[in-house]
């Protein structure tokens, strides 16, 4: 299957030996011009591609004062240096953080800081090359935009900043990534991530009503495209096609069902994911939220809430409004937009809805944080709430609850392995070793705990846990979503 | 890298994946499940049909439940389900049996 090793499970997080170079061929698929061009990228370099890329860098460095100020502030201190799940996983010193943004840091030196234009060798700049586009390439694609390196960088260096301004500089000169921006254009053509046209979501849905009615014997509805509903919800299309998400999803319409409130899914934003994050792309990051706006606007809805995506959340919690705002139209009683779990956790509380906690006692849970949620956006009106609402929602559904170790979660929370745009079969040793953090953590609560089943809140971890649970040894349905084990414990029978 | 059956050289995709869906045969399906060392025999091919039938209607693979929901109703309940479309394709039902059945890749966070 793989012509790589699977790391050995750990007891602790242990620092490896390093191996130099070891990951230096590991590089994402690159876009073709086909996948390039609805995006507004070239679809190859181009002979002046050096100039563009070194005007593009200087773009950035104004438009971001955030970009200029980590150029300029690392200290080199090391703080970073085993905070890396990708680190970790692959020994390779390149991914230490610090190691990586030297990679743009060392451009950024040469082309705009007196002393790296005139004794480059003294400060560490270095020309732009192809050689150094090639370390780009295949380095800031090992990175996720996790940021977990960045809440122990003294300075706050954002990694996931410089990640995303490289991404960006390398589409600017027609060297994107395929994944990526293939998936964009979908968005754009089709309205999600899947390429999952209106008819076929609509046949989706109806299946859904059918397998719910005949497991329950209650008329639970899956709306599409349905005006005057309460409640748009957005969710990532993965919830539509893929295991286990797809169960989360069953988990939202019992619940809008038991609650007695209007929804509806729209085919015009039938994505939650917002992939111009990954890539860096503002312009891009725009178009794809503003589908939600029209398709708010067009259904009259009062209220957006957002299903189980982790980045879908930091793109909506901290930038809808900038992107895509003002939000006006919507009812001002409730915060726009809202998570999934806050509305549950909130019907809990008022007592709307009943979970019947025994229904889950085969299984014994711990929570996985996605990194997005966790560092990058805040959930309720609490500060960590974040991290509470997930977990009491989880407590509310089953009797046997177990964190991982307090260094691997909140807001410490290692990467599932494959974030930030790196969910793809062409960079499956990556995944599999940026996994092992996780795994390991995993496997401690198993032994000391019995537990049965990770949960989740993001389609990207999800995927990502059902591909590599398997290479350490662990069953590919262990994870789930956390709306399923509220799918499997709600009283529905109470509200008829 | 392009993939030859009866006689004919096809284009694919990086990841083996048809470049033409029109260019499908039967021929073609058994030649790339034999480049991963793998035959197919007729539980095989209940879903490689499906699939197709499927994407012919919706210009899109079915989702897992569709296709277990689907299989299960053909073959009976016992093989309507995620773990035996695992056994039949180890590399995952969404995308090995597409590559055999022509479609694209399924894309997104899948």
């Amino acid at each position: 299957m793989a012509n790589f090793e699977t790391p050995e499970l750990q007891e602790t997080v242990e620092i490896p030996a390093l191996k130099k170079g070891v990951m230096s061929h590991s590089r994402p698929f690159v876009s073709k011009e086909q996948f390039q061009a609805p995006l507004g990228f070239p679809g190859e370099l181009a002979d002046d591609w050096k100039d563009v890329a070194i005007a593009k860098l200087g773009e950035l460095l104004k438009t971001n004062r955030a970009l200029q100020v980590f150029m300029d502030s690392c200290v080199k201190c090391g703080a970073c240096t085993d905070k890396c799940h990708y680190f970790l996983g692959t020994s390779d010193p390149r991914n230490m953080p610090v190691a990586r943004q030297d990679l743009l840091r060392g451009v950024y030196r040469r082309y705009y800081t007196l002393p790296g234009k005139y004794f480059p060798k003294l400060v560490g700049a270095t020309d732009l090359t192809e050689e150094v586009m090639d370390q780009w390439y295949s380095y800031f694609h090992q990175c996720s935009e996790c940021r977990r390196c960045s809440v122990y960088c003294p300075y706050g260096i954002d990694t996931a900043e410089i990640t995303m301004a490289t991404r960006d500089i390398m589409n600017a000169v027609g060297k994107g990534q395929k994944y990526s921006n293939e998936i964009i254009g979908k968005v754009f053509k089709i309205g999600n991530n899947l390429g999952l046209p209106q008819p076929a979501l609509e046949d989706t849905l109806l299946g859904l009503e059918e397998d719910v009615k005949d497991e329950t014997g209650i008329d639970v509805r899956f709306p599409l495209d349905e005006k005057g509903a309460e409640v748009l919800v957005v969710t990532p299309s993965a919830d539509f096609f893929a295991e286990p998400h797809i169960d989360g999803l069953i988990g939202y319409a019992k619940v809008f069902h038991a609650a007695g409130i209007s929804w509806t899914l729209s085919s015009h934003a039938s994505e939650a994911a917002n992939f111009g994050l990954f890539i860096g792309s503002n312009e891009n990051m725009k178009k794809i939220a503003m589908r939600i706006r029209e398709a708010a606007l067009d259904l009259g809805v009062k209220r957006i809430i957002f299903g189980e995506c982790g980045h879908a959340w930091r793109v909506a919690y901290s930038y809808l409004n900038t992107l895509a705002g003002p939000f006006d139209f919507l009812d001002p009683r409730y915060p726009v937009p809202q998570h999934i779990c806050e509305f549950t956790h909130d019907l809990i509380q008022r007592g709307v809805i009943t979970l019947d906690k025994s229904r889950n006692d085969h299984r014994r849970v711990t929570f996985h944080d996605s990194c997005n949620v966790a560092r990058a956006s805040r959930m309720g009106d609490m500060p960590g709430g974040q991290f509470v609402i997930p977990r009491e929602v989880i407590k509310a559904a089953c009797n046997h609850f177990y964190d991982m170790a307090p260094e691997t979660i909140g807001e410490a929370t290692f990467c599932c392995g494959g974030g930030g745009g790196l969910l793809t079969d062409d960079l499956m040793e990556l995944r599999v070793k940026g996994a092992l953090p996780r795994m390991s953590a995993l496997k401690q609560v198993v032994e000391e705990h019995e537990v049965t089943h990770m949960a989740a809140i993001c389609a990207i971890c999800k995927s990502q846990f059902s591909k590599v649970l398997p290479y350490y040894g662990f069953q590919m349905d262990q994870i789930i979503s956390v709306h399923q084990l509220v799918s499997d414990a709600i009283v529905l029978d109470a509200q008829q | 890298m392009p993939i030859e059956a009866g006689g004919k050289t096809y284009e694919t995709d990086e990841e083996g994946y048809l470049a033409d869906l029109n260019d499908w045969n039967p021929d073609l399906a058994t030649a790339m499940a034999k480049a991963d060392g793998a035959d197919l025999d007729e539980n095989h091919w209940e879903v490689i049909n499906f699939l197709r039938e499927y994407y012919e209607e919706y210009q899109i693979a079915p989702a897992v439940r569709v296709l277990t929901k689907a299989i299960g109703k053909k073959l009976g309940p016992e093989k309507g389900n995620s773990k035996y479309l695992y056994e039949l394709f180890p590399y995952g039902p969404a995308k090995q049996a597409c590559k055999y059945a022509g479609l694209p890749k399924p894309t997104g966070c899948v």
